[in-house]
């Protein structure tokens, strides 16, 4: 008999994506690289940073030249600002631009790890909110201050698995699943992950998606690595939903005895 | 002539030309852009209107890729 699997949606904000993986667009060689690398990804939400246009070369090319608003969603970053002014003043430019309100705030506090501060990441987000935003919001993974961004209206939880763009993965699963199991929005790992079996892993353990950039920029061929992060994310939130088996200290034979010869 | 300064470098322009016009120059008629007039957002219906001045600071942004 055909077993029915319940249809898994994955909401952010109203808004239903089909794909639990979104992915960054920074670091690749070419925006045709990136175009390439988030369409093997299946990805329909990517994240994107706002910069002054380069009014020195009109020919450069335009990254929404290759991604196109109308089919994936693009999620504006505050990637780089140091303060709240910066981050707000980042996500108002990204509003203007075309109606965004779904926004990634992250609010850097150290420029060698690039670890979030907390303070002003929650001062942002509550203004944020107030004027309308739904943030996802980048963050430490202590769950008090988690559960401070929740209370604040985040939309989406996002605590680091590691630093950004270290590659170093899950370095501490006991405060993202303390996270994980207080949290009412998505819980989404962002930062650190450094290859495909971090995503399942994160993905096994509840996370409900993950965010990668580097470990697909950076990898030999960025194309390979966003299928393999696709599949990782489709195995890893499977098997959450499947549940795995107990543990036991010892063996438990796989075949029956009876009709032993 | 009037000098503005334009995401960051002093340029020189004509006078009495709006930020529509400099979008135009810049071929960014259109574009996913937003334009930050003297630190203030200049709303889209407001680009034909506002005309530069000496002294003005612009800043046009755009997405670009990033994490």
């Amino acid at each position: 008999m055909a077993v029915k699997l319940k249809k898994d949606i994955f909401k952010i904000a109203n808004k239903n994506l089909k794909s639990r993986l979104i992915v960054g667009t920074g670091k690749y060689r070419s925006y045709q690289e990136t175009a390439s690398a988030v369409n093997a990804s299946g990805a329909d939400m990517v994240t994107v940073a706002v910069r002054r246009v380069n009014i020195t070369d009109k020919k450069k090319p335009l990254l929404t030249d290759y991604l196109n608003p109308k089919k994936i969603i693009l999620l504006p970053n505050t990637a780089g600002c140091f303060t709240s002014e910066d981050a707000l003043r980042t996500l108002r430019l990204a509003r203007e631009m075309g109606g965004w309100k779904l926004v990634k705030l992250e609010v850097l506090g150290d420029k060698k790890t690039l670890y979030p501060n907390m303070i002003e990441t929650i001062k942002s987000t509550k203004i944020l909110v107030k004027e309308g935003f739904k943030v996802m919001v980048y963050c430490s993974d202590d769950p008090l201050l988690a559960k401070k961004l929740e209370d604040n209206g985040a939309s989406a939880i996002m605590p680091l698995a590691s630093p950004i763009g270290s590659g170093l993965g899950l370095q501490n699963k006991m405060n993202i699943s303390l996270i994980i199991k207080q949290s009412k929005v998505p819980v989404i790992v962002d930062a650190g992950i450094g290859t495909a079996s971090d995503a399942t892993v994160a993905m096994e353990m509840g996370c409900d998606g993950v965010l990668i950039n580097s470990a697909i920029a950076n990898a030999k061929s960025p194309i390979l690595m966003a299928k393999a992060f696709k599949d990782a994310v489709i195995s890893g939130r499977n098997s959450y939903l499947a549940g795995r088996m107990k543990k036991k200290f010892l063996a438990s034979a796989s075949s029956p005895k009876k009709g032993l010869i | 002539m009037a000098k503005i300064q334009l995401n960051g470098k002093k340029i020189t322009i004509k006078p009495n030309i709006s930020v529509f016009d400099l979008l135009k120059k810049y071929k960014l008629i259109n574009k996913k852009i937003a334009v930050e007039y003297n630190g203030k957002i200049l709303q889209k219906n407001s680009f034909k209107k506002k005309l530069l001045n000496n002294n003005d600071k612009i800043e046009i942004v755009h997405f670009i890729g990033g994490g």
